[in-house]
């Protein structure tokens, strides 16, 4: 854990920028390829992209708090979480580009990225990385660690079975779990007012008799201060949470998505009310940075990510037969 | 019957869908859709484009990601004399309600001693081919295939897609209806020829416990269903610029499976191939192989070909993808080596 506010902060905002410059370059190699027709299967990174701006907060104001021993487990847009766990970038972009020297040698892809250094896994089923996050949360009691898990999850996930299964398991068991709702107001088309019968889902936490907090309008201070307490109190036994925040998806479900369901000034609305920006500009007001500590930051990000996707992009393709291996270890 | 109207107009299999859905809606009110995004949306494959508008939300069912719920609900509703329509995104996701469709829809209305009558269709969207990843890129023919309790369809052409489901919609029992992702004709993947056909206006039916012979031929038989039907028919065309008559069957149901047309085939062939877009043991071309060697051994001139996805999750990366999943240049090696064998 970190030694002070100050330091957090700072490491918070670099996350989140690593994570927001990963994906707005994501956004364009995604689409060569695809232009002028867009082809889903088309170009050197093909399938389904589902990107994460604007949701940066719910991941790295959470897992500041968090060590490399600490499970998280992520969803199909899982790429801000993994840069917060601190997921190996170069491995990560070169799976997203299929290459061999990927996460999972090419095979996974990027809705199912896989760093057991730290602890880090995600999947393409909604709800199903819940009881994972649980399990693992069981393993680190039995061992007698104050290790916590922590499942990400969108809003669309709390109506599944394996959350509500989960949440009973985690406080029956009295497990240091902890369940992120990443509420971005829309599961695909569906706003979570036409698929969940609450207005927050913190609620439902009476439900298992266990604590749950809400984090409103995407604020990374917030979310710093309920993480730290949700993962203390589980750190010490004090059993599970859910925190649900309000967070904001600046582009489609997937890349692709036409999005004729959401009123078209949404975006533009969200956008000017930007996490980033308002953590950067509280680090300036409370002279935890300067201009100067800003820019030299945002230097290193921009080198870092640029150097994995250039090793990713250099990276080879793994023979097509080797998509016989790995099935069993 | 299958129709022959003069009324007919190009659609893609999506739109054929969608078609089919209000012609049988405005016949029978009784009918309603229940899946995710299927309302505004209009389904994230096409199936449902333009129902919301007409229908309204009360027929038009957007549901929450409640699998077990919705299909469960399904259950219900059909019991109390509804005809539930309900679509599952993609085929990857029944793994959660997979309870609710082999222990219930499947089996309640044979522990009843055909008592209760549950008329679902169930759509689902199948196949890979675009670097979705293992879990969304599936077709799980066999894993529905073989659990009894279920018609299972998997129709190519739009015409095809049109007349089974209404046919699915008609039926009394519950009928899995996979439609394949590439032959929707959707705008954002591979355009592909054989997802726009000829589909008749007005509402007609086809069988959904009859294959078709797609091309005629008597050197070899290849049977595949949706995508592989379509690589089938691709390499009958360059098997044919070598002198090589090859004859195609578009299975078309998975379960049952029509025997007598595949028969009928092998008897005047003599080899057969049968290749198929999902895994390679206890599936399609298992099931295939077995009629043939345990109906008509004796037509066999050579050994059976099985071409199917070889035992591993289908991997993202395109060109291991590409290796795992059968096309038309397999299908033309296997048929060289078998006529020349």
């Amino acid at each position: 854990m970190k030694n002070n506010n100050k330091q957090d902060l700072l490491w918070i905002y670099r996350k989140m920028k690593t994570s927001r410059y990963f994906e707005e370059r994501m956004e364009k190699a995604y689409m060569e390829g695809k232009q002028p027709v867009f082809n889903i299967g088309a170009g050197p990174v093909p399938g389904e992209m589902h990107l994460s701006n604007g949701q940066e907060p719910a991941a790295a104001s959470m897992i500041v708090h968090l060590t490399n021993e600490d499970t998280v487990t992520a969803t199909h847009r899982p790429h801000h979480q993994a840069i917060a766990k601190g997921v190996d970038l170069k491995k990560m972009t070169a799976e997203i580009f299929g290459k061999k020297t990927g996460l999972g040698k090419g095979k996974g892809g990027h809705m199912h990225l896989f760093d057991p250094n730290v602890k880090f896994s995600c999947g393409g089923i909604v709800g199903g990385g819940i009881p994972h996050a649980v399990g693992a949360a069981l393993a680190n009691k039995k061992k007698g660690t104050d290790r916590v898990a922590v499942a990400f999850i969108g809003e669309g996930a709390v109506n599944s079975g394996a959350f509500h299964e989960s949440l009973n398991l985690a406080a029956l068991w009295n497990l240091p779990f902890i369940v992120v709702v990443e509420d971005n107001a829309w599961g695909i088309s569906v706003a979570k007012d036409k698929s969940t019968c609450v207005p927050t889902n913190d609620v439902r936490a009476a439900a298992y008799g266990i604590k749950g907090y809400e984090v409103r309008d995407n604020d990374p201070l917030e979310m710093y201060r309920v993480s730290k307490e949700a993962v203390e109190r589980a750190r010490k036994g004090e059993g599970p949470s859910i925190i649900e925040i309000e967070t904001y998806r600046y582009l489609g479900h997937f890349q692709g998505d036409p999005e004729l369901y959401r009123p078209k000034d949404e975006v533009s609305k969200l956008r000017a009310n930007d996490p980033i920006e308002r953590l950067k500009k509280y680090l300036l007001k409370e002279t935890l940075a300067s201009e100067d500590d800003i820019k030299a930051l945002d230097q290193q990000i921009l080198k870092e990510v640029d150097n994995a996707y250039e090793f990713a992009i250099n990276s080879e393709y793994p023979e097509p037969e080797a998509a016989l291996e790995d099935v069993f270890v | 019957m299958e129709a022959t109207k003069e009324k007919t107009r190009k659609l893609t299999g999506s739109k054929a869908m969608a078609q089919a859905l209000e012609q049988e809606m405005n016949r029978d009110e009784s009918i309603f859709v229940m899946g995710e995004d299927v309302g505004k949306y209009g389904g994230i494959f096409g199936s449902t484009t333009g129902l919301y508008d007409k229908f309204g939300e009360d027929r038009i069912m957007d549901t929450p990601i409640s699998e077990t719920g919705f299909i469960g609900a399904a259950i219900g509703a059909a019991a109390e004399g509804l005809r539930p329509v309900v679509e599952l995104m993609f085929v990857d996701f029944h793994g959660v309600v997979m309870d609710q469709i082999y222990n219930h829809m499947a089996k309640i209305p044979y522990m009843s001693g055909g008592h209760v009558k549950l008329p679902i269709t169930l759509l689902t969207a199948v196949g890979g081919g675009y670097s979705d990843a293992a879990q969304h890129s599936q077709t799980l023919y066999a894993s529905f295939g073989h659990l009894p309790g279920m018609k299972v369809v998997a129709p190519t052409f739009p015409h095809d897609i049109k007349g089974m489901l209404i046919s699915a919609i008609r039926d009394d029992n519950p009928v899995v209806f996979m439609f394949h992702k590439t032959l929707q004709g959707l705008g954002w993947m591979d355009q592909l020829d054989a997802s726009l056909g000829p589909v008749p206006e007005e509402a007609y039916t086809v069988p959904l416990d009859k294959a078709k012979v797609v091309r005629e031929g008597k050197d070899v038989t290849i049977v595949g269903a949706q995508m592989m039907t379509v690589e089938a028919l691709d390499a009958a065309k360059k098997l044919a610029e070598r002198g090589i008559d090859a004859e195609v069957i578009d299975l078309r149901s998975i379960k049952p499976i029509d025997k007598e047309t595949i028969l009928k085939s092998v008897e005047k062939t003599g080899r057969l191939v049968v290749v198929d877009e999902d895994y390679y043991s206890y599936g399609i071309t298992a099931e295939v192989s077995a009629i043939v060697a345990s109906e008509g051994f004796d037509y066999l001139k050579v050994p059976i070909v099985r071409l199917a996805i070889p035992d591993v999750p289908i991997p993202y990366s395109r060109i291991m993808e590409k290796f795992v999943i059968p096309d038309a240049k397999d299908i033309i090696n296997a048929v060289e080596k078998m006529v020349t064998a």
